[in-house]
């Protein structure tokens, strides 16, 4: 796969987030856009700010990404703020990513719902053919 | 769900006996078109939770059940201590003490009716809903730890609302057991500018009207009457509780396997009740029951500033708070013997029934107030505890209406304009500051709330009282 995207998929009371990529980061920084999509449409969001994560990581790729998206979560709910880019680096014991993004505006965003976190329901981080896909349900 | 993997053990009752690692049966509440609309994830996530060690009894699931993360919502299951039981984050789920309080206006319909519109502006003005907003208070560090510590207490303390109010929580409004130092910084962090706030998704703030009594006596007993005006704030412990629930849930991943806790589902990360993780969850959770009873009581503080703007004379007296996402410590008769569990109910509604000392005295000889909410523009239902369910679910009822549709499928059915238009139509008036928000919110995207309280009715884990329609529904 030449490019990297993601996709929602159903899940009865709360909703799954898809990414797909060349390989584990980009898996997960889409997934990070889509769960913005979660929330509001990506597009809306302009990168005005920069906000930096950095999380320990003991190999497991999967528990790495349910880390990676509750501290996305975090940096929202504590900064009011929604992300529509996300740079991933996956490093012999750490993960770091760049978030670009806005405060949220409730008029131009329309926040549909808030993301309490994410969950280990559906959980995924595997190569598939050619290319990564990285998911979990989230908690709305 | 198909019925044939089932037992039929009365026309509200379902069982699925115990095979495999399955240490209790499964029974499971409802009517038959109830269980057949069930998703079959329900049966399999109630099965895994009655592998695990120390549960007591059965693993019960209500009429709303749906399919979770771990624990089915709408599941019920209680751990003993001494038999090595445990207790789950995700048996509790991620919004802590998530519970609905209904207040008595004493106005009538008539009244109220003309200032609707005006009445539903100010409260959404009044009350914090939605992703991004804030409340007006924020706390200090030693202010974060005595709201920790109090619940609706503290709050009561600070000035939000009336001593007698407290009567009317569970718990009498402060969690016994709290440990403040287990809440993260990160948790608190997440709280700082939450209080008071609704939140979002199904959080709403209603001002209904008794439209159907179906038992006078206790009806009268609470307050309610034929006609009357009450207000139902539905929300939980925000950010705080989210953010516990998240670290727990991974805490938990670790001490399963350092106990040896076989787990047929990763999600249902749990840790012995003794031990450091478990102890250590208990009062971090604790916590943010108490902050769950503050915001509703700082909530209901705001409400009522609005009513006496409009209705001077309106005194907003609290009928009961009920929460429906916990674990709590609790006395229970286990074939004929007494015995101290740790019952965890998650999506589903402690129902103590008549003569329970945790009761407030009011109400003790009826039974404790059980408070189920709608969904956005559908009615919600008081019904009471029953003598029978503490034999039945260990005294415990469902908590809503439960989705029956995925949001994803919601927003592709309907417009949020849309949706809002029609309720105005069915007489209810709805303020919120997403569009998509309410269309994924939207009445149709929930069961039939009038099925669940019936089978919850019929089956006897608690009895109807009355049904509250909704007139404004301010919503996140």
């Amino acid at each position: 796969m030449a490019q990297g995207r993601w996709e929602h998929f159903e899940h009865m009371a709360d909703i799954g987030v898809r990414g797909y990529g060349a390989t584990p980061e980009e898996a997960f920084a889409q997934a990070g856009l889509a769960l913005t999509a979660v929330v509001t449409d990506p597009d809306q969001v302009a990168l005005k700010e920069r906000v930096e994560i950095e999380l320990p990581h003991d190999g497991d790729l999967e528990l790495l990404f349910v880390d990676f998206l509750n501290a996305v979560v975090y940096e929202m709910a504590v900064r009011s703020m929604l992300f529509a880019q996300f740079e991933v680096r996956i490093e012999q014991n750490l993960l770091r990513a760049s978030l670009w993004g806005e405060r949220v505006n409730r008029s131009k965003h329309q926040p549909a719902v808030e993301v309490k976190g994410a969950t280990y329901t559906e959980l995924k981080v595997a190569k598939e053919n050619s290319h990564w896909v990285a998911q979990c349900v989230l908690d709305v | 769900m198909d019925t044939k993997k089932l037992e039929q053990v009365t026309e509200t009752l379902w069982k699925i006996p115990p095979s495999g690692k399955m240490r209790v049966p499964v029974l499971i509440f409802a009517d038959e078109a109830l269980i057949r609309e069930m998703d079959d994830k329900v049966a399999e996530q109630a099965s895994n939770v009655a592998t695990l060690p120390g549960i007591v009894g059965a693993c019960y699931v209500m009429p709303d059940a749906h399919w979770g993360y771990g624990f089915p919502i709408g599941g019920v299951a209680a751990f003993d201590p001494k038999k090595g039981g445990v207790v789950s984050a995700g048996g509790v789920g991620f919004d802590i003490s998530c519970g609905v309080r209904t207040l008595h206006t004493g106005l009538k319909r008539e009244e109220v009716e003309p200032v609707a519109k005006e009445l539903a502006d100010a409260l959404y003005a009044a009350v914090p809903v939605g992703v991004g907003s804030r409340g007006q208070i924020s706390l200090s560090d030693k202010e974060m730890e005595a709201m920790l510590q109090g619940g609706a207490e503290w709050a009561v303390a600070q000035g939000y609302g009336r001593q007698e109010d407290l009567e009317r929580i569970e718990e009498r409004g402060r969690m016994r057991g709290a440990v403040p130092g287990e809440v993260s910084q990160h948790a608190r962090e997440r709280q700082r500018r939450e209080m008071g706030t609704l939140g979002s998704g199904n959080h709403y703030l209603e001002v209904q009207v008794v439209d159907e009594i179906y038992d006078q006596k206790v009806a009268e007993v609470f307050g309610l009457r034929q006609g009357e005006i009450v207000v139902t704030i539905h929300c939980g412990s925000r950010g705080l509780g989210h953010q516990i629930g998240t670290e727990y849930l991974k805490k938990m991943q670790q001490a399963a396997k350092e106990y040896g806790i076989e787990l047929p589902d990763r999600e249902l990360a749990c840790a012995p009740l003794d031990s450091p993780v478990g102890r250590s969850y208990l009062g971090a959770m604790r916590a943010a029951i108490n902050c769950a009873l503050a915001n509703r009581q700082i909530i209901t503080h705001l409400v009522r500033q609005v009513f006496s703007e409009f209705f001077p004379q309106a005194r907003l007296d609290l009928i009961y708070d009920v929460s429906h996402n916990t674990c709590k410590e609790e006395t229970h008769e286990i074939a004929g013997q007494k015995r101290n569990l740790f019952v965890h109910r998650k999506g589903a509604t402690r129902a103590f029934g008549p003569g329970h000392p945790e009761i407030p005295e009011a109400f003790r000889e009826i039974g404790q107030p059980v408070i189920i909410g709608g969904s956005m523009g559908t009615a919600s239902y008081i019904l009471v505890g029953t003598e029978e369910g503490e034999a039945l679910s260990l005294s415990s009822a469902c908590h809503g209406a439960g989705r029956a549709m995925s949001r994803k499928q919601a927003t592709k059915t309907w417009k949020g304009r849309e949706v809002v238009e029609e309720l105005a139509r069915q007489g209810v008036i709805v303020r919120s500051p997403s569009m998509r928000g309410v269309a994924e919110e939207a009445p149709q995207a929930y069961k039939d709330v009038d099925k669940v309280v019936r089978a919850a009715d019929q089956a006897k884990i608690a009895k109807l009282v009355a049904r509250l329609g909704p007139i404004v529904c301010v919503k996140g």
